[in-house]
This record gives C-alpha cells, structure tokens and sequence, in this order.
C-alpha cells in the first residue's frame, strides 16, 4: 500500500540529534502520522536532548519530560487526565528509547499494557544506551561491541523479543517499523492511532556514532537489517495473529553486520552462529504468520 | 453529618469531597482501606474519577504527576517501602511544581519487616521538595487533605498528609463529615495556569542548563516560604467554614510553662492527658503539637518555646548518626535564637511500640530531673 507522507512538519529545525540519527527521523515521521492533535512523553533517552534545552522545543507539539522507568505510567496518567476532562480525541504517544522500554521501563510498559491504556507507545531502539555513550541494553545484539560490552567479551545472548512480550500481553496492535520504510511507518502509527488501548511499535533506528557506521549510511543499514531478516517487519493483532509486511530478500547476515564497525571483531564462527539464529527466528516468524505450515 | 470511620476512609473520603479527577495507587498495608474504599466510590458513581490500579508505587506518582500536568486534580496514597519507591518522582512532583495530594500512613521501613507506627519512612523524604502535615486524629485526617489540596494549588507543590499506622489508620472514631457543597465553596475545582495543551504547545520538565537550574530551586524555596503563611490561612478559612481549626502547630497550656512537651501525630492525644495531669501536682508544664513539618514553621515554634527552661521532643522516627528528626529540626531552627530551652531528645516508640501516657508521664519527669540531658539522643524503653 502507497502512503502519502504528510507535509506538515511538526518537528522543527533546531533539534539537537546527531547526523543521520534514526530516532529523530522516526519521531519526524511519527508526528507526521499523527498531527497536532497528540501529546508526546518522553522518558530519560536521547530525545530529552534532542528537543533541546530550556526554553527551546524541536517539537510542535506539548511534551511531558519524565523519569526514566516511567513512560508507561505518565502516558497513562495524561490519558486518564484527558478522558476525565472529556477529551478522547488527543492522542498520547509515549516515545522511549530501548533502555526506556526493554529494562528500566518494562514494568510501567507492562502495567500500561496490562490495563489496555488507550496510548501508543514506540520504542526507537538504537540497541543501547546510546545517549549515555553506548552501554548494552537488553535490545543490543548478540555479540555487538558496546562500551560495557568490550570485543574481548562482547553482549552474550540474543535480544530480548519485545513484541512477543506485548502480544503476550494481548495487547490490541504490536508492530515493527523502520526509519528505512518511511511509507510502512507512516501507515502503522496510523493504524494504531485508529485502534483502541495499548498500541506498541518498536522501530529500528540506527545510530551512527553507537553502530560505528558514518551518517549517510542509517537508512542503507536500517534496509539491509530487514533485508537480511535480522530485524523483520510485521505487525499483531490483538496478541493472536501476526502479519509480516515487508519480503526480505534472500541476503546473508553478514552483508547486514559488515556495514558496521560494532560487528567488525565477529569471527567466521560467530556470523554463522547469528544466521542460525536469524533463520531460525525467521522461520518460527513465518509459523506464526501461517505463511508456511507447520512441519514436523 | 457525623459517621464513625476508621482513619484510612477518612482519608478516602476527604479525597472524595475534594472531587479527586485522577487516582493512582498500589496497595500496601495499612494505607489499603483508603484506595479499597475509592474503589467503591469510583464504582458506585459517587466520584467521577479515573482510579488507575497501577503495578507499582512508583507508577502511581509517576500518573498523579503526569495527569497534574495535564489538569486534572491527582490523589495517591501509599505507606513506607511504597513511599520509599516513589522517592524519585517526589523529586519530580516537587520540582514539576505540581499540586499532587499524598496521603502516607506511617509505617516502620524494613528490614525486618514491619507494618506497625513509625514516622522514619516520611521524614527520610523531607527534602524531596513536598510540604508535610503530620496530623493526630480522624477528624484530622479528613480535613487536612482537603486543606491540602486548597494550600498545593496556592502554591504550586505537592503535599503530603502523614499519619501513624494503626493508631489512626485502623481506629474508628467519630468524624463530622461537611456537606459537599461547603467542600465546593471552600476548594473550587483546579485551575491550573499551566497545563498540557496542544493548541499551546509546550516543553515541561526539559533539560534545564546550569544558568537556569538555581533560580528553579529557589523559586521553590519561596513557595515553600510562602507556603508558612498559605497554610495558616487556609486552615482560618476552614476554620470559619467549618468550625475547626489546627494551627501550622498547636501550643497548649505554653504561655506560662518553664518545661514544653514537643509531639507528632497520635502521640499528642495521650500527651494531652499527661500535661493535664501534671499541672494538677503544680508542674508548669506545656504541650506544643507540631502539625506542619515542611516548611519547618521555625518562627512559630519559637513563639512558643521561647523562655522555656527545657523542651522535651518525643520522636518515633530516627536519623541514624543523628537522632530523632524532629528534636534535630528544633535545635536547627532555633539555634541563632536567644533563650531557646534546652532540648531533651527522646527516641520511643519505633516500629509501633505503644507510647503511653505512663511512659510520657515518666519522661517529663524525668527531663524536669536532670540539669541537663544524658546525651543527644535518648532511647526510651530499648529492652537491652
């Protein structure tokens, strides 16, 4: 499906993110998507610096700044505080990051969640803390190099599936997004807008200055991670039925991990260990998407 | 209307009569009547209020905090480790400037585990920025969280209203209700100058450089200034409302008393009895009920300390390394003053030992004794 990108611009010029930074580009397109009309919550993550410093905000819209652990919970609090007034129309978008949002923030996320808030709420995940000078999260990457992560004991263990953690809440719309499918994104912020309770988007954005790839590269290596099937996009429906929207191509992992200077100390062994993963993971995706039966 | 209600539905229904917009609260001993009977009173229609039953207490100030933002009137209540989890959104709400109403029953910090009287668990968080009321009965609890609610929306910071576990929290006692529309006349609905807006779009609570951070904190210094005087004042309105009125503190039978009991909360009831009856054996003794704790009324307590030979502090609260807190406040706000008493710091009490009248009788006495006191902190019925 085409989309028309909006050209209202509700995050201004002036913002204080870095060149070719994912997380502004999403937000940029995201208030696209949902107009004035909306009030963002920003945890603790880099967007508290990118909308600038008092008296300055890069956004058109109002923005309730909160602790770190808490977008689920002060979304909650705006939405409730809205509906007692009679407003049901604005929307509330929490915008965390991913520490925001798979560690610190996974409680009131989850408690938000349980309760169905009527919010959306979007994780950009830059797998890891990278505002803070790039410590592992529990979003980063199998044996990526972070700063807490060194080469010589690089991040055990897989990311954690944030999205199976919201369907398995039921949550009524859980789906991936990329700053690399401005069209897809567009239509899911949309899409969740329309639909009633806890709406949850994780979108890839990557960061050049944490991923060690140069500026110009964000939508190439944001592309080729859903190429490469490493971060897949599809959507859930109400925790049951799964929709995957983009067709990788069938490209290895290691044209996606070779782009980026946080992958550059992986062994032939390891490159192989994560494409089993991917394709492992990808398979157990088309199974739940009923693309493929199930075969014993 | 009188009703016989336990401490904790006083509070319930004092957040009621303010007409609470927005509840968010997570259970814990012995705060739970107060947030189990809102939740009848949301069911039943009486309150048009959303109660969000949060996972944690942390949550729970993080919605009253952002549906403040938002203009709607917020209430929570909680106790002790609740009130300790919330510790860094206290920060927030203070900061935030956002008129939130807490109500925390007093309850001992583990470990061990404790659910009985213990004031530690509040006046840990006295410089997180939130005026505390520290009440002593029923009837003080509901009327304080009303007068809450009219002094944090005249000075733009959070209030909390502190009473002892059990003691007040599980004790019924007679209560005079006010009718609704007298509540309406004396706390109109919150206005707030600022709020969330999307036709006025605008950054709360940002990233603030070093050339701005200071004056942000000393601007909440003089609410908390203003707040000394907001606070009498509101309490003389409620007091011609409604026929009753508390003070910032109370000062009975201290004008012409050579020795002052200082008290908190329920233990001014039985120290009421205790100064009767030691005036009736000739001993000019005074009682003085600090109510307001933050902002410290320094001035006032002068007034009437001023001249006394020696003041005896009951704290059931401690400061490790210090002593009772709020012997320490007393020393701290008159220590430039001329003819301040000597101060008798008593630690009793703690975890929800009772404190009787005989123990308080015992102290008095045995404070007028002593020409000076044994050291700055002590304990009183440690059983070592």
């Amino acid at each position: 499906m085409r989309t028309e990108i909006p050209r209202e611009e509700l995050m201004l010029s002036g913002h204080l993110a870095c060149q070719g930074c994912g997380g502004a580009l999403a937000m940029r397109l995201a208030l696209k998507a949902l107009g004035k009309d909306t009030i963002v919550v920003i945890p603790a993550c880099c967007w508290t610096i990118i909308s600038g410093p008092y008296p300055y905000s890069a956004l058109d819209v109002p923005i309730l700044h909160t602790a770190f652990e808490t977008a689920g919970a002060a979304a909650s609090g705006i939405r409730a505080a809205l509906d007692i007034q009679g407003n049901t129309h604005t929307k509330v978008l929490a915008w965390a990051g991913d520490g925001g949002t798979f560690d610190i923030g996974l409680q009131s996320l989850s408690g938000a969640a349980e309760r169905n808030e009527d919010i959306i709420y979007v994780c950009y995940d830059n797998e890891a803390y990278m505002n803070t000078g790039i410590q592992r999260s529990s979003a980063t990457p199998e044996k990526a190099w972070t700063t807490t992560t060194p080469e010589k004991h690089p991040k055990l263990g897989p990311k954690k599936n944030m999205v199976q953690i919201l369907a398995g809440h039921k949550a009524p719309y859980v789906a991936t997004a990329s700053v690399a499918y401005p069209e897809d994104l567009i239509n899911k912020i949309k899409k969740a807008a329309s639909v009633f309770g806890t709406k949850f988007i994780h979108i890839l954005a990557p960061c050049p200055p944490g991923w060690r790839i140069s500026s110009e590269q964000s939508i190439e290596v944001a592309r080729l991670a859903t190429e490469t099937k490493v971060f897949p996009i599809y959507e859930v429906f109400n925790g049951e039925e799964y929709r995957i929207n983009i067709e990788p191509k069938q490209r290895p992992v290691i044209d996606y991990l070779r782009t980026q200077g946080r992958f550059r100390h992986l062994s032939s062994a390891d490159v192989e260990e994560i494409q089993k993963r991917v394709d492992y993971e990808w398979k157990r995706l088309l199974q739940k998407a009923m693309i493929e039966p199930f075969s014993a | 209307m009188r009703k016989v209600l336990m401490g904790n539905h006083a509070a319930s229904y004092a957040a009621k009569l303010s007409r609470v917009q927005v509840i968010a609260a997570y259970p814990i001993t012995p705060q739970t009547q107060i947030v189990e009977e809102l939740s009848e009173i949301c069911a039943n229609g009486e309150l048009d209020a959303k109660f969000l039953k949060v996972e944690s207490e942390h949550s729970a100030m993080a919605c009253c905090i952002a549906a403040s933002a938002a203009g709607a009137r917020s209430f929570t209540a909680t106790s002790a480790q609740g009130l300790a989890l919330m510790h860094e959104l206290l920060h927030w709400a203070a900061a935030a400037r956002l008129p939130v109403v807490m109500v925390n029953v007093n309850r001992a910090m583990a470990p061990g585990w404790s659910i009985w009287a213990d004031q530690t668990d509040s006046l840990a968080q006295r410089d997180t920025g939130w005026i505390q009321l520290y009440v002593e009965d029923n009837q003080e609890v509901l009327d304080s969280v009303i007068q809450a609610y009219k002094i944090a929306e005249e000075v733009s910071l959070p209030v909390m209203v502190c009473y002892d576990a059990f003691f007040l929290s599980h004790t019924y006692e007679p209560v005079d209700m006010p009718d609704q529309a007298d509540v309406d006349a004396f706390l109109p609905s919150f206005k707030p100058e600022f709020k969330l807006d999307t036709d006025n779009p605008r950054s709360f609570y940002m990233l603030v450089m070093p050339d701005n951070y200071i004056e942000l904190r000393f601007k909440i210094q003089q609410a908390m200034d203003r707040t000394l005087h907001v606070a009498a004042d509101v309490d003389r309105q409620f007091g011609k409302k409604f026929g009753r009125s508390y003070g910032i503190c109370e000062a009975i039978l201290c004008e012409d008393a050579d020795y002052v009991l200082v008290t908190s909360c329920s233990t001014t009831s039985p120290a009421r009895i205790v100064i009767r009856n030691l005036r009736e054996r000739g001993l000019k003794v005074g009682l003085l009920k600090l109510r307001l704790f933050r902002p410290f009324p320094g001035e006032e307590v002068y007034q009437h300390l001023s001249g006394k030979k020696k003041a005896v502090v009951i704290d059931r609260n401690i400061s490790f390394g210090k002593g009772g807190i709020f012997a320490d406040e007393l020393r701290g706000a008159l220590a430039n003053k001329k003819d301040r008493p000597i101060f008798y710091s008593y630690v009793t009490g703690l975890g929800g030992r009772d404190i009787t009248t005989e123990a308080l009788e015992e102290i008095v006495l045995e404070a007028i004794d002593s020409p000076t006191p044994e050291s700055n902190i002590i304990w009183k019925g440690v059983k070592i």
